[in-house]
């Protein structure tokens, strides 16, 4: 649809780009189903997931390979997909609001606040683990992220560095009183760790299903921003001297991307680097316009996580590595060679 | 579009209005220079005309009082060109001329056809054609402030603001930039409004000139009225010499003291 006169381009999703995540994404996934330490090969696994699954057919496979494919690794692959799409769809979303490069999912204090949940449950209601955790990180990450709000709006009114700020101060609070009880509980510091760098366990499906609402409403709602957050890159006045509401756009962009950062915080623990790394890479293959960087970092963001969880399970097989280790050593590497490969951006 | 303002006064921190009881009026099709010293209020009156600053008093657009329009229909009269307006690194120039359809679209829609081919001719407009699809930051300081210039246009306004639009720019494009606006105006009618610190070239230039003064109108009228040696160094405290040329005026400092 290029105008004929001047042949001017609509600024509009990159559907090859976006075809080629899928691609990746499908190919981590039959990865992650396939690898582990019971061998069921590649062939088996597609027949099984595309007989079974979609045409219902009889399975060929034992029941207990079944039982690996449908209840262990395919509720992880799924798990992980969803965590990795949210981190990186809230990356960059909060990257576009805050025009800070820097900006990443727990910049306002998610990340200490789910961090102090997590951790006063593990210390103080000892075995009350699968149900309680989860819910404990999320209502700390949305607590700290409220405390934020409110105290950047008295201290410095709409703008988007007082936010940050009063960001940086909310975590260093929760994160004293975090320590505390650690130092406190002392008994409990392994298990805290292993939750602070990330864990992607998974009992059936349950998980999923948690976060599956999540991922719809602030997947979509964040899609529907993706022409706003464009206007945004102009900065407030010039946002305002168009019609809209800055701080209405970054108000609402904020609360989505916070609920999908804290919703897989909370099942997932912290998992670094997805929501910074998988943006900016994207960002150099499609250009910046959030119009492809929405949708497509979601995709790449979920397939990364496949592939780190792959790895985290399998390196050191059968003894499992955190996989916010695997994020980080790969993705600082791999993201320093993005940075050095195409410095337009940077600059 | 005419601007009527009446009793416009604005203050940031309690105390220290930044403009005091402000009444002018500009008809359609005017472009008014807005002159004074730094701090004299030339941007926030900018800014109050474009809705970016809270403020007392009235303001009517083609009679009609902002305060009862919507701050989208009030964009789609008013485009504002900052100072230093913001360039988004990575941008295209086509991405970036397309932002000024944004008050003609709902809130979360996107472009169709009608705003590219708006868009497509705000580029032709200003021979930007062959930029479309280069990086902003690769163009120079001029081609910038021309797709600056480009999307307020594709704003398709009958108001244009301009905070200094030969701001940074050298003396050539400082005048090209000027004529260009004055070409603009000539293409299709709009009321023009701009602040400026030079004062010869605004005097060249614009209609009419206004002079402020601590967030008060202290002059107007044609530049032989309000460009006097005297106003000069009563407001600017600036020693100079007022010399007739064939357009109008020109303004030029002189050195205090002997050499």
């Amino acid at each position: 649809m290029s105008d004929p006169a001047t042949g001017l381009e609509p600024v509009r999703l990159r559907w090859g780009w976006l075809v080629a995540m899928v691609v990746l994404l499908l190919a981590a996934m039959l990865a992650g189903i396939t690898v582990g330490p019971a061998g069921i090969d590649p062939g088996q696994v597609i027949g099984e997931l595309l007989g079974v699954g979609l045409a219902g057919r009889p399975s060929t496979l034992t029941s207990i390979q079944q039982a690996i494919i449908w209840e262990i690794r395919l509720p992880r692959v799924a798990l992980g997909g969803l965590v990795g799409g949210l981190l990186s769809l809230a990356g960059a979303s909060y990257q576009g609001v805050f025009r800070n490069p820097l900006a990443d999912p727990y910049l306002l204090g998610v990340a200490a606040g789910g961090g102090l949940g997590a951790t006063v449950v593990i210390a103080m209601i000892p075995g009350a683990g699968s149900i309680l955790l989860p819910l404990a990180a999320f209502v700390g990450a949305s607590v700290a992220v409220a405390l934020t709000y409110a105290v950047g709006r008295s201290i410095g009114g709409r703008s988007a560095v007082s936010l940050i700020l009063a960001g940086v101060a909310v975590a260093a609070f929760f994160t004293a009183v975090q320590t505390y009880i650690l130092q406190r509980n002392a008994d409990t510091i392994r298990q805290v760790y292993s939750w602070i760098l990330g864990l992607l366990a998974t009992t059936g499906w349950r998980e999923v299903l948690v976060l599956i609402p999540y991922a719809a409403v602030c997947g979509t709602g964040l899609v529907l921003h993706r022409r706003l957050l464009d206007v945004m890159s102009v900065g407030d006045e010039e946002v305002d001297s168009l019609g809209i509401s800055a701080l209405r756009v970054r108000t609402t962009v904020v609360v989505l991307a916070t609920l999908a950062t804290a919703a897989a915080v909370a099942v997932s623990g912290l998992i670094g680097f997805v929501g910074i790394v998988i943006p900016h890479t994207v960002r150099l293959l499609v250009g910046v316009s959030y119009r492809s960087l929405i949708p497509i970092s979601a995709i790449a963001g979920a397939a990364f996580l496949i592939l780190a969880d792959l790895a985290a399970r399998t390196v050191a097989s059968p003894a499992e590595l955190p996989i916010g280790v695997i994020t980080a050593f790969v993705g600082a590497p791999f993201f320093m060679v993005v940075l050095r490969t195409s410095r337009r951006y940077v600059a | 579009m005419s601007v009527v303002i009446d009793r416009l006064s604005v203050t940031y921190s309690p105390g220290a209005p930044v403009l005091r009881e402000l009444s002018l009026s500009v008809t359609a099709g005017e472009w008014l220079g807005l002159l004074g010293p730094n701090g004299a209020g030339k941007s926030t009156l900018l800014k109050a005309i474009a809705g970016l600053v809270d403020h007392t008093g009235s303001i009517r657009l083609r009679g009609v009082d902002t305060a009862s329009i919507r701050h989208r229909d009030r964009a789609r009269c008013v485009a504002f060109v900052p100072q230093e307006p913001v360039i988004p690194p990575g941008m295209t120039v086509a991405e970036y001329v397309l932002l000024g359809r944004t008050p003609h679209l709902p809130y979360l829609g996107t472009e169709g056809r009608h705003d590219l081919s708006v868009a497509s001719s705000a580029l032709s407009l200003l021979n930007l054609e062959q930029f479309a699809n280069r990086s902003m930051a690769a163009l120079s300081g001029g081609e910038r402030r021309r797709v600056v210039l480009a999307r307020a246009i594709a704003q398709q306004a009958d108001i244009l603001l301009l905070d200094e639009p030969t701001g940074a720019l050298d003396i050539g494009q400082g005048q090209n930039a000027l004529e260009l606006i004055g070409y603009l105006r000539a293409e299709r009618p709009m009321t023009i409004i701009t602040a400026m610190h030079d004062l010869t070239l605004a005097g060249q230039f614009a209609d009419r000139l206004l002079l402020m003064a601590g967030g008060r109108i202290v002059a107007e009228g044609p530049a032989q009225q309000v460009l006097t040696a005297e106003y000069i160094r009563e407001f600017y405290q600036a020693n100079v010499e007022v010399v007739s040329v064939n357009s109008g005026v020109a303004v030029l400092p002189i050195r205090n003291g002997a050499r």
